[in-house]
């Protein structure tokens, strides 16, 4: 029994600042809330930089054996506080004022501590607590707007959520009958011996959870709505925090499971091919850019659980958590850029971005050109290392497949990005950069609409970390630990 | 140094895209400045490179976890194709500052071929797959916002779209084969010295064709060789005329600089295996390239598909060095260096008629060619300068083409001397093609589309005549390159022999 209170500093920074933002945002007047948004982003920086402070102390659990401290862990407590700072900033323009502006505060404090928890469990029974934490906060969230869209994604998310939820807890009963144990060290032991269909349908049903959580095929049909119904904000939360943990926790479980009774590596890398795939091809359609965004974070749910196809061999967590903060930086940005411009609901309006707001276009080139993997961006790196890591566990095949959707993906991504690069207009020619203005711009109005300049800052930044994590990806493997510990 | 002569031109844009209230004045000194730089850099790199092996090296840990690092170096290989690299876009800065009619929007245009010039110098000196590929695809990235930005033609979005997909396309396939190339070398890397200096998959059945033939369609889609030259057209005719010329002279190379740089030595025993595999596409692409070129209305059309010919001997020759049987190192040498002299060759030679074609475009708004004719009349010296290009690019003795071809055909001959002898065919139809545009555009009666104006403007000549002059410099004395040349030729040579 390690009881350890002062381990658990980032996570009880993250719960206080829950309690310390809504006790303050209660007593605050509308017009000063800001006050506790700003209390809640003090507390996610000081999650942040508590969890930076604790990252080299020595792996181990705590809580008999209930919470791993190690490698993933701590990752996961830098990028989730990291991710959920981002989500703050880029929504103050969105948020600012409004009647329930320390709600989506302490909504996203409270979401990403159950991102964390999922990150560190090492044990079912606390696995599913953070599911639950992990999710509750989040069916607010995505009806956080009150309008009919909102209530809609709400209701779509909170119905998968409490299915899959109670799967979920179905396969832990399942696996604790015949492990003997939750906590994942005895469980190890314990199912080693399992008969194989229980075992089969016990980690099936635990894994609806966790992938659930991921967006990933079968349980991703709350993605696409969630993200065009919920406010641009709460998406951009929605679908990149819960992924982090669920991905981690995923490793977890899975490096729990015997691998001489249940094949379960080609079952997850079945998962990957159909996420991949699915959340690709129905992206091709879409003319909604949130929803475009909506089924790209299927696909790369589908990249990112081809590390999991390979879990347990050399370099696969490394990659796994190069890729989650990869993925959370450059999907925040593209995201952050819809934010910026709420207004623009088609692709096709997003026509003469480049002309006016060059740099909004540029981050948001920066950003999809990332998601689709190509270099420098810190996708690629993630993308590089995840298809080694899987080529070198021996599944080319794999890699093969995915390289063929990164080309899909290729299609609908520059779907967005043509329109909002273009700079050739039918009709009279060109005049250079002048200012933007004049009669002939009319029609453009839309793009040429004054950005909310906290989102627009933020894409920007997103785009220039994603370049930076790009280049600096060697120094961050090196902090990255591919242990894990039970 | 080498990395300064990389980045110099990076820096720039940066400072271009970033600073907006640069004045147009400026902006020209400081893009002509900076291309006007990177060649004495080169000079002095290579001035100061003492062969055989690699020179001017930088090692360093980049991702240290993945296997790959910032190893940058150049030889004989990379050397010429520098040089040939700063050449051009010397010329294309010098000919996008002739005054009116102004260039677009200068100052990002500017930035942009300065970012593209530090990845095609990169990439030539890149001696890591990783770093190799990141090149590789920035430039496509770089060149798809030249075309859609600066193309002309209401088709430029799409030929930019269709150039992006196509060559992305086969950007991923060559990453595929690098990431094969790094999963089956021990320990992991994707060093190119090291996995030159130990092969991964020698004798390992079907994954070294495997991952040779990813590489192989990865390249030949940036080559482009036939079948996967169909983005090749739209791309050049929509582009500006300084794309244009990046592209053909610069981007077709960074396909066949990576058969002689990465497939040939690192997986030599695929590439004797199936050595007539390129032959054969070489050759088809050489004939196919020129039959087509010669149905071409459009001048820049005809260029284009020249340029399909061209690589094609290239690919003829790389594939006649691994046929090992039957014939003997000398000759294989022979075959090398004249596809190196080649990729230079054309790149100056097509550089130029690409920038030509442009000028052309600019006085009468059209490349059709039977919207022109009686041109040497109006126009004398542009009439000289393209009659110059012409000669050289259908081989007349005394240019680099010439050399590099007589290289070409006199290594393959023995190995594979019917392929050979269908590729002359090539070189005769070229000549044909070459002296009917000529005929078209420039004899016979005078028309034109609207009134020319003046002869060409010094900025042009400036820009067109010293990459002429360099073609007939390598024409008259080309000891100099062969020297430099030569021993990587016989690396490479020895390297697939193994």
């Amino acid at each position: 029994m390690h009881k350890e209170p002062l381990a658990l500093v980032p996570e009880i920074l993250l719960l206080i600042g829950a309690v310390a933002t809504l006790l303050t945002g209660s007593f605050l007047p509308r017009g000063r809330q800001w006050i506790a948004r700003a209390a809640a982003g003090t507390m996610l920086a000081a999650s942040l930089v508590a969890a930076a402070l604790a990252a080299p102390g020595a792996d181990r659990t705590v809580y008999a054996g209930t919470y791993a401290l190690d490698g993933a862990t701590d990752a996961a407590r830098v990028i989730v506080p990291a991710a959920a700072l981002s989500v703050l900033t880029l929504a103050s323009g969105r948020v600012r004022g409004d009647r329930r502006e320390t709600e989506f505060c302490v909504l996203v404090l409270l979401g990403s501590l159950g991102a964390v928890l999922l990150a560190g469990a090492s044990d079912l029974l606390l696995l599913a607590v953070a599911y639950l934490l992990a999710s509750i906060p989040l069916y607010a969230l995505a009806g956080w707007g009150r309008d009919a869209r909102g209530a809609e994604a709400a209701l779509k998310l909170y119905l998968l959520g409490v299915l899959l939820g109670i799967t979920m807890l179905l396969g832990t009963a399942v696996l604790y009958g015949l492990g003997g144990a939750t906590d994942y060290a005895a469980l190890a032991e314990g199912l080693s011996g399992a008969p194989r269909a229980a075992l089969a349908v016990g980690t099936v049903a635990l894994l609806a959870g966790p992938l659930f959580k991921a967006g990933a095929v079968p349980a991703h049909f709350w993605v696409p709505d969630a993200v065009s119904g919920a406010t641009v904000p709460a998406a951009a939360f929605l679908t990149t925090v819960p992924k982090i943990g669920a991905l981690v926790a995923l490793y977890r479980v899975l490096t729990v499971l015997p691998e001489q009774v249940l094949e379960w590596r080609v079952l997850l890398a079945a998962v990957a091919v159909s996420t991949m795939t699915l959340g690709n091809l129905a992206a091709f359609a879409q003319t909604d850019p949130l929803r475009l965004l909506g089924y790209s974070t299927i696909s790369q749910a589908g990249y990112l659980l081809m590390a999991l196809a390979v879990a347990g061999r050399a370099d696969a967590l490394r990659s796994l958590l190069l890729y989650l903060a990869a993925y959370a930086v450059t999907n925040l940005g593209a995201f952050a850029v819809a934010a910026a411009l709420p207004n623009l609901r088609t692709l096709a309006a997003y026509r003469g971005l480049g002309r006016h707001r060059p740099w909004l276009a540029a981050a948001l080139t920066v950003c999809l050109l990332g998601l689709v993997g190509t270099p420098p961006t810190a996708v690629f790196m993630g993308k590089l290392t995840v298809f080694s890591a899987t080529w070198d566990g021996g599944m080319a095949w794999l890699v093969a497949i995915a390289a063929l959707n990164t080309l899909v993906s290729l299609f609908y991504y520059l779907r967005w990005i043509a329109p909002a690069l273009s700079i050739h207009r039918p009709g009279p020619p060109p005049q250079g950069a002048g200012p933007p203005g004049g009669n002939g711009e009319q029609r453009e109005v839309t793009a040429a609409a004054e950005p909310e300049s906290w989102a627009a800052g933020t894409a920007v930044a997103a785009a220039s970390a994603t370049l930076v994590l790009g280049a600096g990806t060697g120094w961050v493997l090196g902090l990255l630990s591919d242990t894990l510990v039970r | 140094m080498l990395s300064l002569t990389v980045f110099l031109p990076l820096a720039a844009a940066l400072v271009l895209s970033a600073w907006r209230g640069l004045s147009e004045p400026a902006v020209r000194w400081l893009w002509a400045g900076i291309s006007g730089v990177e060649p004495a850099l080169v000079a002095a790199l290579w001035i100061t490179y003492d062969g055989p092996g690699i020179g001017h090296e930088t090692d360093r840990p980049w991702l240290p976890g993945a296997g790959a690092g910032y190893h940058i170096g150049v030889d004989g290989l990379s050397l010429p194709l520098l040089a040939l690299t700063a050449v051009v876009f010397l010329a294309c800065a010098v000919y996008s500052l002739r005054g009116r009619p102004a260039q677009r929007d200068l100052r990002r245009f500017a930035a942009l071929f300065l970012a593209l010039e530090t990845t095609c110098l990169g990439l030539f000196a890149a001696l890591d797959l990783i770093l190799f590929f990141v090149f590789f695809d920035l430039s496509i990235v770089g060149m798809y916002l030249v075309i859609a930005g600066w193309g002309h033609g209401e088709q430029a979005a799409r030929s930019a779209l269709k150039f992006f997909l196509y060559t992305f396309v086969g950007s991923l396939a060559l990453l595929l084969g690098f990431i094969g190339l790094y999963a089956a070398s021990d320990p992991h890397t994707f060093d190119i010295t090291e996995l030159t200096a130990d092969p991964p998959l020698q004798g390992s059945g079907a994954a070294g064709p495997l991952v040779l033939l990813a590489i192989a369609v990865g390249l030949a889609v940036k080559t482009p060789t036939f079948p996967f030259h169909t983005w090749l057209p739209p791309a050049h005719t929509d582009a500006p005329a300084a794309g244009s010329a990046v592209l053909a002279a610069i981007l077709l190379k960074m396909g066949t600089y990576g058969f002689v740089r990465i497939a040939m030595p690192i997986l030599p025993e695929a590439w004797r295996t199936y050595a007539m595999v390129f032959v054969v596409v070489g050759v088809v692409s050489a004939l196919y390239g020129v039959l087509v070129a010669l149905a071409q209305s459009s001048f820049k059309r005809m260029i284009a598909y020249t340029s399909v010919n061209h690589m094609g001997y290239v690919l003829l020759a790389l594939g006649a060095a691994g046929l090992a049987a039957g014939t003997d190192e000398a000759a294989r040498v022979t075959a090398v260096t004249g596809a190196v002299v080649q990729m230079v060759s054309h790149g100056l030679i097509t550089g130029a008629l690409f920038l030509l074609a442009g000028i052309l475009m600019d006085r009468g708004g059209t490349y059709e060619m039977d919207a022109w004719g009686g041109l040497a009349g109006p126009m004398p010296r542009f009439a000289a300068l393209t009659a110059v290009a012409a000669f050289a690019g259908l081989g007349l003795p005394g240019f680099s083409g010439f050399i590099a071809e007589f290289q070409i055909f006199a290594g393959s001959l023995g190995a594979v001397p019917v392929a050979t002898a269908l590729a002359l065919l090539g070189i005769l139809v070229t000549a044909g093609l070459f002296l009917w545009a000529l005929h078209r555009l420039f004899l016979g009666v005078r028309r034109e589309p609207k009134p020319v104006g003046a002869d060409l403007r010094p900025a042009e000549l400036l820009s067109v005549a010293p990459l002429l002059a360099l073609s007939l410099l390598i024409g008259v004395l080309p000891r100099w390159l062969l020297d430099v040349i030569e021993p990587a030729a016989r690396t490479v040579v020895d390297l697939v022999a193994r």
